[in-house]
């Protein structure tokens, strides 16, 4: 089995999203395809998956000519999705999913012993004949819901397997079974095309790996023998020197004191001191009570015992105050939370501080968009202009774009919650470089992420959060991968 | 706490609020006669939530119900007058509302209008052909066994234990429950509702599907119309003003989500069931009429939120 995209293009009005990529995968095989956001690894996906048509190219799928013209024939042909959404119908069963759209019919009727035998075949091919398939699929925890897609996909007939950012939302264990059950597809003859941004997953799981960049491939290799760095090379087109540079720090007075602070359910016990000039992590698993902790310091979330004093003020908390207290907040839920994505880059990066802009609670929008370019221009948001609605901008300028109202509204106090998900590592390397900048300006910044590396490169101090609790912070130099995920995990 | 809230569910309310009238007005509510009448008070509205539970399910919602209603008891009386065969007749109104509904399903789906929008403009147009055919007169009909579906079973009926219109409303009900529950389309319509995305995706007809989604509606709102003309005996192109908002609260207290997916035909029915009991618990209490319109709305409001309590419960 042999897939081949040679010279791949498409273009979108005067922009070349993909300028003649060539990309080649083996049944037995897992392909990483890494590259930043926009360099066109979702537009040659959607070329793959029938979505897009090419402008130019071929594919061959075993020697024969492939071109789908919708994502149903693509599927026919054998080739598979699994999205970085999870593209599930929730009020569906297990077994339904699995088979939605080839449902197996006598009269119009559904034959549905047949139908969950076929799921039970397609599970168990993956090891998880412990999933019902009875059951509704939004009772399922997230890393099960991901295998009922891997199990549509195999139940399809899929040859080619495309994984688009698989591990964004699980936990390490899961991400070790995932990986596990990739390993046993690819035995099976199965090839696996892996879409991600964590570089230490691409080494761990994949065989070869193609990196693209501005629409066009620019290197491909064998992923044991190329180093990390190398690859991050290639991605950004320069040396990325320093992922995390670190100017002088002069850390000052306590500025958020947080003393047995308890949530809802969670946190159950969390305790921190907050310098100004300082950067404080909070590692932990998915689910740990990390984003909970943000949120009830924010006054988002209830909280149920315990004191939080910002500087002077020790009264109950709500968004409203903490913005006057000059706290701000950047949500790891960007595009439902964080940001009014129909809304225009100025109108978010000023929406909690807009009476500078007029006198009665009028605005001059031209104000506005002045202030807004500022930043634009500081933190090199990469849009058309003030105007331009967020949802048009990549995920690393939009992330920029929602750090930059904290910098509009000129907060003391920045909570970051997983302030570099999902974006590319040029937009992670600016945005560590400006977290390093804030820091040094005397700021103090409470950042969660499950990304222990960028923990380690960024901050001052990190604190490890497990099932609700939180551990004492402890400086960055005591610390490192290992002793933070067992921690993490409850075994230290 | 969990599971019981769980089971909560709309039954519980019908139950309650039949036991409450039961209570208050134990010799004049809880007797054979007048449940035979709450039933034959439910069948029009009932009729009209089966399609409308469909094309809740599937993500839409359609508001030109009531103007279907009267379109088809328009063409009943209108074919009837022209000499047609009762059934003919009535299956004549139910074509018409059949087509209604290709016309709604074909803007929603090629032009990609909002299903709200569509039958928002629907719902006048509709009555605004109702009206034109009708001249804006009511017409009368030649009596026909039609006239007799909604009427309480004389003595020489009782074989029938209930009137035949809502012997039909019972067993659409099982057909349409069967449907959605066994059947590929049906399926494919749960699936429509839950993530079209995904459906499209898998290869469902997510167009063809969405057509005859609106195609069941309005047929169901005809078939009401049937029951409505034989309630009526005459076409009247005013009747039904409003009954699809009587149709969506049924369908909604229910259980069933504007967001799509989720929807039971046996909790619509029900639904349906307890706006009636509590319409006709509050004349037997001779409590007048604003009352009851204030506790139907009361019920809307608790139903829905109980409902999203639940879900934010197995959340």
């Amino acid at each position: 089995m042999t897939l081949t995209m040679k010279g791949i293009c498409k273009c979108f009005g005067a922009t070349v999203a993909l300028g003649g990529v060539d990309l080649r995968v083996r049944g037995g095989e897992i392909l990483a395809l890494v590259g930043e956001n926009g360099a066109g690894k979702s537009t040659l996906m959607k070329v793959l998956s029938g979505v897009l048509e090419p402008d130019a190219g071929t594919m061959t799928l075993d020697d024969r000519p492939f071109s789908p013209r919708n994502p149903q024939e693509a599927r026919r042909e054998g080739i598979a999705m699994v999205y970085q959404e999870l593209s599930l119908a929730p009020h569906l069963t297990v077994a339904e999913n699995i088979v939605l759209g080839m449902e197996p019919v006598r009269f119009g009727l559904v034959q549905r012993t047949t139908m969950e035998r076929a799921a039970f075949e397609a599970l168990s091919q993956l090891g998880h004949e412990d999933i019902p398939v009875g059951v509704r699929v939004d009772s399922l925890p997230i890393a099960e819901r991901q295998l009922v897609e891997i199990g549509r996909a195999l139940a399809s007939g899929c040859k080619v397997l495309v994984l688009d950012e698989p591990t964004s939302s699980l936990t390490a264990g899961d991400i070790d079974r995932l990986f596990v059950l990739l390993r046993r597809l690819k035995e099976q003859g199965h090839a696996v095309i892996y879409i991600s941004h964590f570089l230490e997953e691409v080494k761990r799981v994949s065989d070869r790996f193609v990196v693209l960049r501005d629409g066009m491939s620019v290197g491909e290799g064998t992923t044991g023998s190329v180093p990390m760095q190398e690859m991050i090379t290639l991605m950004v087109g320069r040396e990325v020197a320093d992922l995390y540079p670190r100017s002088e720090r002069i850390q000052g007075d306590v500025i958020l004191d947080v003393t047995g602070l308890m949530g809802r359910e969670k946190p159950s016990s969390a305790s921190l001191k907050l310098h100004r000039g300082e950067v404080l992590g909070i590692a932990g698993l998915m689910g740990a009570g990390r984003s909970e902790l943000v949120r009830a310091i924010f006054g988002l979330d209830p909280v149920r015992r315990g004191d939080i004093r910002l500087g002077a003020y020790s009264g109950p908390a709500s968004p409203v105050r903490r913005w006057k207290q000059g706290m701000g907040m950047v949500s790891e839920d960007r595009k439902n939370e964080g940001l009014a994505v129909s809304l225009s880059v100025a109108d978010n990066i000023t929406l909690s501080r807009l009476n500078v802009f007029g006198p009665f609670g009028m605005l001059f929008p031209d104000r506005q968009d002045k202030a807004a370019q500022i930043w634009i221009e500081k933190l090199q948001v990469r849009s058309r202009g003030p105007r331009q609605p967020v949802a048009s901008l990549s995920g690393g300028n939009q992330q920029k774009v929602a750090i930059a109202r904290l910098l509009h509204h000129d907060v003391d106090v920045l909570l970051l919650d997983e302030p570099t998900r999902g974006i590319d590592v040029g937009s992670k390397a600016e945005i560590y470089r400006l977290i390093d900048e804030l820091a040094a300006n005397g700021k103090a910044i409470l950042m969660v992420s499950s990304y222990l590396p960028e923990l380690l490169g960024v901050c001052d101090r990190v604190a490890v959060m497990s099932r609700g609790r939180l551990h004492p912070a402890r400086p960055v130099k005591e610390l490192d991968e290992h002793t933070m995920m067992m921690e993490a995990t409850g075994a230290a | 706490m969990n599971d019981r809230l769980r089971k909560l569910g709309p039954l519980t309310g019908l139950v309650f609020v039949f036991a409450l009238f039961a209570l208050l007005r134990p010799e004049h509510f809880p007797t054979a006669d007048n449940l035979q009448l709450m039933l034959l008070q439910t069948a029009v509205v009932g009729t009209a939530a089966l399609g409308m539970t469909i094309v809740i399910i599937s993500g839409g919602i359609d508001l030109s119900v009531g103007s279907v209603v009267a379109l088809s008891t328009v063409i009943i009386a209108l074919l009837l007058n022209a000499g047609a065969p009762p059934l003919v007749a009535a299956l004549g109104g139910v074509v018409i509302g059949s087509l209604c509904g290709l016309v709604i399903g074909t803007l929603i789906t090629r032009l990609k209008l909002a299903s709200f929008i569509v039958t928002l403009a629907m719902w006048g147009a509709l009555r605004g052909v109702a009206k034109g055919l009708a001249d804006e007169q009511m017409i009368i009909a030649p009596a026909s066994w039609l006239n007799g579906l909604l009427n309480a079973l004389t003595d020489d009926q009782r074989w029938m234990l209930l009137p035949p219109g809502v012997w039909l409303m019972l067993i659409l009900a099982l057909v349409v429950g069967g449907f959605l529950r066994y059947t590929q389309i049906g399926r494919h319509v749960v699936a429509v509702g839950s993530n079209e995305q995904t459906a499209r995706l898998c290869g469902v007809p997510v167009g063809k599907t969405k057509l005859m989604v609106y195609m069941l509606g309005s047929s169901f709102a005809a078939l009401a119309g049937v029951l409505q003309f034989s309630y009526l005996t005459v076409g009247d192109p005013t009747t039904g003003a409003g009954m699809e908002l009587d149709v969506i609260a049924a369908v909604v207290i229910g259980g069933a989500s504007f967001s799509g997916g989720e929807g039971k035909v046996s909790g619509s029915l029900v639904g349906a069931l307890i706006m009636t009991v509590v319409a006709n618990g509050c004349t037997k209490m001779e409590l007048p009429n604003w009352v009851q319109e204030i506790v139907t709305g009361g019920i809307i409001i608790v139903a829905v939120a109980l409902d999203r309590f639940r879900h934010r419960k197995i959340e």
